[in-house]
C-alpha cells in the first residue's frame, strides 16, 4: 500500500451536448476511495449517478461530450488514456456490474465461453485452466451445478442468476475496484437480498475497493462504509454511512430519508413529500440546485451556490442552512411562519 | 403455502367484492399449463384498500386482470358489488366497466402518444356520454386540480411534455373522472423515484379518503403496501399464504415466506438487522410445474415431510389473521433496533 488512495476523482465534470443545450450531467464531483472500502453513491432519477459511473470508468461516448477533471486510480490518472489503454484496465483492475443482467450477457453465446475468453485474454493462461477457474468462480458466486451451467445460455438463467454469472465475469480477474451500477434494481427484493449478500462477501473476501451506486437508500444502509448523495449533477453529502442516517446535515438527504415508507411506521402514516421535481440540467442553474424545493431554502440560496465543505471529519455537505444547526433551524422555523413550507399543491408545471 | 381455503373471507359483512376459488392456468405448449393463479380467495369490503404483495411470478397482477375480466379466469367466482362477473357477457359486462377501474406501473405508456392529456381524461365521459360538454371539461378541471395538475398549462400539451410522476397523475385522473367504486392500482409508484412516490402514495391516501374509494393497491416493496393498506394478502406462487390487518402482518408475520419478504427488504437503517433466520435461499420455482403441497416448501427452513405431503388450507391464526401454513412462525421477527420513535409494534429485542 502506498500513501495513494485506490480512486481519487478529483473534480470530475461530464457534459454533453445536445441539439438545444449543454447538459450538465456531472458538475465537479470529487470522490475518494481507499482499498477494501465501500462507498454508497445514491441519488434520483437524472441526478448523474449513473454518467459519475461511467465517467469514472471511461464507458461513455467521445463525441459531444465534455470531461474534465482526473480520475487517479492508485496514483494514475485514468480519464486521459485512450481506449486501447483502459481496456487493459477494465476487468482486470476495475470491473464494472450493470443493472440489466438481460443484456449484459450476450444471449447467442454459452456462458462458458463468455466467462473463460475474458480470463484467457487477461491472465494469458490456456483454455482448460480458464474452464477450471471458471467452474471455480460460479461455485464461488452461488451457482449450482456450475460445470452444467457453462453449457448453457444465458436465457436458460432466472434474472438472479443472470446477475450472479455477471458478478462471476466481473470479479474473475481479480479487480482491485468493483463499481455496481443499480446492481439489484430489476430484481425481487428476495433475490436482491441474496445478490447484496453475494457483493458484500466477496468484497471482503477479496478485499477490494467497491462503489455501489443506487436509487435506494435501503440498499446502501447496512451494507458501506461511506456514502455520497448525488443531486442535479453534483455530490451534496457525503458522510460515513452511520451519519448519514443519523446526522444529516443536507435538507435534501434529510427529506429523501423522510420520504421513503418504513416498515417500522403503522400503516397510513403520512409520507413527507418533496414537492416539485429536480431542475432540468439543460438550463444554466444558480445558486443551490435544490433551493426551489427545499423547505428550509433563503434568498441566499438562489443567488450563491453553496461549495461542498467538510464539516467535520469524513462529513462534507454543501448548504447554507444545514440541518440541525443553529442557522438550518432559524430559517426552517423562517419558512414556516411565513408559511413559505412548500405543499404538495406546489406541484405544477416546472 | 397453499392458500387454499377461504376462512379468512368475511361473511357478516357486505363486501364490494369477493373472490372465491380463483384459478388462472395459461397453456405452455406440449400440453403443459402454468399455475398463474391457483384457487385464490379474498374480499375487500367498501372503503378498504387491499394490499396484494409477492415477488414476480406470483400471480398478482394476474389475480387483478382475472377480477375485473381482462383475463377469463379458468375457475371461480367474482362478485361485485352484488353481481357475478365471470357469467357476465360483451354489454353487461361494459356496462359494468366504470365502477371497476384500473391504473398501471408505467404511467407513460398507459396514456396515448398522440393526444392532449384532457382529452386523455374527458375520454371516459364523452364515451359514455356523462353530461353535456360543458359539464364534461368542468369535471376534468375539477379532476386536473384533485390530482395536483394545472388544467390551464394541460390543455395544449401531450403526453410527452410531463414526467413519469405527472403522468401517473394524468392516469389517476383518468380512472377516477367515471367515479368508480373499485380502483385497482397495478405497482403504480414502482417506476417513480421515491419522492415522486411519495406524493403519489398521499394522493392516493387523499382521494381514497374524498372519494370513499375501495381499492386493491398490489405491490412488490412491502413497505409501501403496508403504508396504503388496511389489509394485506400475501402471495407466492399464484397462491395466498396469508391475510392480515397491515400491522398485524407487520409486526406478527405468521407465515415462513412473509417472514422471509420482512427479512429481505432493504430498510433505509443502518443499525437494521434483519432475521437470518429467514434469509431468502433458494430459487423461485417454475409455476408450470409447481411443488407439490405448500409451494413455499423448497425454499422454507420450517418444511417438513407433512408440507410435501398435504396443502396447508388457510386457518385463522389470531383475530382477522389468517394463515395457510402447517408450521406457523409463533415468535415472530422482531423488527429491532434502530426503529424510530412512535414505533409501538411488539418490543425492540423482545
Amino acid at each position: 500500500m502506498t500513501g495513494d488512495p485506490l480512486l481519487d476523482v478529483v473534480d470530475l465534470v461530464t457534459h454533453f451536448y445536445t441539439e438545444q443545450a449543454v447538459v450538465r450531467a456531472v458538475d465537479g464531483v470529487s470522490l475518494r476511495l481507499e482499498q477494501g472500502r465501500t462507498l454508497g453513491i445514491v441519488g434520483e432519477s437524472g441526478s448523474g449517478k449513473t454518467i459519475l459511473s461511467r465517467s469514472i470508468m471511461g464507458l461513455l461516448p467521445r463525441r459531444n461530450v465534455v470531461r474534465r477533471g482526473e480520475v487517479r486510480f492508485q496514483g494514475r490518472d485514468i480519464a486521459k488514456l485512450a481506449e486501447r489503454e483502459l481496456s487493459r484496465i477494465w476487468g482486470a483492475d476495475i470491473a464494472m456490474v450493470f443493472q440489466d443482467p438481460m443484456t449484459s450477457l450476450n444471449p447467442v453465446v454459452r456462458l462458458g465461453r463468455q466467462l473463460t475468453e475474458h480470463i484467457q485474454v487477461h491472465t494469458g493462461v490456456g483454455k482448460k485452466e480458464a474452464r477450471n477457474r471458471a467452474v471455480d468462480l460460479l461455485r464461488s458466486v452461488g451457482i449450482p451445478e456450475a460445470r452444467r451451467r457453462l453449457r448453457e445460455y444465458p436465457h436458460q438463467l432466472s434474472g438472479g442468476m443472470r446477475q450472479r454469472v455477471m458478478i462471476a465475469v466481473a470479479l474473475a480477474c481479480g479487480p482491485k475496484l468493483l463499481l455496481a451500477d443499480e446492481p439489484t434494481t430489476a430484481l425481487d427484493v428476495t433475490v436482491q437480498a441474496q445478490i447484496l449478500d453475494l457483493l458484500t462477501a466477496q468484497q471482503e473476501e477479496r478485499h477490494m475497493g467497491m462503489i455501489l451506486v443506487t436509487h435506494d437508500l435501503g440498499v446502501v444502509a447496512g451494507r458501506t462504509d461511506e456514502i455520497a448523495v448525488m443531486y442535479a449533477g453534483k455530490v451534496v453529502e457525503k458522510a460515513p454511512t452511520r451519519t448519514l442516517f443519523t446526522d444529516m446535515r443536507m435538507p435534501y438527504t434529510e427529506a429523501l430519508i423522510q420520504s421513503i415508507p418504513r416498515l417500522a411506521n403503522p400503516s397510513h402514516t403520512r409520507l413527507t413529500v418533496i414537492p416539485g421535481r429536480p431542475p432540468d440540467l439543460g438550463r444554466p442553474l444558480a445558486g443551490c440546485r435544490f433551493a426551489p424545493r427545499c423547505a428550509y431554502a433563503q434568498d441566499r440560496c438562489s443567488v450563491e451556490e453553496p461549495p461542498l465543505v467538510e464539516a467535520a471529519p469524513g462529513h462534507s455537505y454543501a448548504c447554507w442552512y444545514p440541518v440541525g444547526t443553529p442557522e438550518g433551524s432559524d430559517a426552517l422555523a423562517r419558512n414556516r411562519r411565513n408559511g413559505q413550507i412548500h405543499s404538495s399543491a406546489a406541484i405544477g408545471e416546472a | 403455502m397453499a392458500g387454499s381455503g377461504t376462512a379468512h373471507l368475511r361473511d357478516s359483512d357486505d363486501p364490494l367484492l369477493r373472490v372465491e376459488n380463483l384459478v388462472v392456468e395459461f397453456p405452455a405448449g406440449s400440453g403443459r399449463r402454468v399455475h398463474a393463479v391457483s384457487d385464490v380467495s379474498f374480499d375487500v369490503l367498501r372503503g378498504e384498500t387491499l394490499g396484494l404483495v409477492g415477488e414476480s411470478g406470483c400471480g398478482k397482477s394476474t389475480t387483478a386482470r382475472a377480477v375485473i375480466q381482462m383475463i377469463k379466469p379458468n375457475a371461480g367466482r367474482v362478485v361485485f358489488d352484488g353481481t357475478e362477473l365471470t357469467g357476465l357477457r360483451g354489454k353487461e359486462l361494459r356496462q359494468l366497466r366504470p365502477e371497476l377501474q384500473m391504473i398501471f406501473q408505467d404511467p407513460i405508456s398507459s396514456l396515448n402518444p398522440r393526444r392532449r392529456v384532457v382529452d386523455i381524461v374527458a375520454e371516459p365521459l364523452t364515451i359514455w356520454k356523462r353530461d353535456t360538454p360543458s359539464e364534461r371539461s368542468d369535471r376534468v378541471r375539477e379532476i386536473f386540480d384533485v390530482v395536483g395538475l394545472d388544467y390551464d398549462a394541460a390543455r395544449d400539451r401531450y403526453p410527452h411534455q410531463y414526467s413519469g410522476g405527472q403522468c401517473q397523475r394524468i392516469s389517476i385522473a383518468r380512472s377516477l373522472v367515471l367515479e368508480p367504486k373499485l380502483l385497482i392500482c397495478d405497482e403504480p409508484v414502482s417506476a417513480l423515484d421515491v419522492s415522486v412516490q411519495a406524493q403519489i402514495l398521499n394522493l392516493l391516501e387523499d382521494l381514497k379518503e374524498r372519494y370513499g374509494l375501495t381499492m386493491i393497491f398490489i405491490a412488490h416493496d412491502l413497505a409501501v403496501v403496508k403504508n396504503i393498506s388496511d389489509r394485506v394478502a400475501v402471495m407466492y406462487l399464484g397462491k395466498v399464504c396469508e391475510v392480515a390487518r397491515a400491522d398485524d402482518l407487520y409486526s406478527r408475520a405468521a407465515h415462513p415466506y412473509t417472514n422471509t419478504l420482512l427479512a429481505s427488504i432493504p430498510e433505509p437503517d443502518p443499525d437494521f438487522r434483519p432475521s437470518t433466520t429467514y434469509k431468502a435461499r433458494g430459487e423461485f420455482p417454475s409455476p408450470v410445474s409447481p411443488p407439490s403441497g405448500c409451494r413455499f416448501r423448497t425454499r422454507c427452513p420450517r418444511a417438513e415431510a407433512l408440507c410435501a405431503e398435504e396443502e396447508p388450507v388457510i386457518r385463522a391464526n389470531g383475530p382477522d389473521h389468517y394463515v395457510a401454513c402447517h408450521f406457523p412462525v409463533e415468535a415472530p421477527v422482531t423488527m429491532t433496533a434502530g426503529a424510530p420513535a412512535g414505533w409501538s409494534g411488539p418490543a425492540a429485542g423482545g
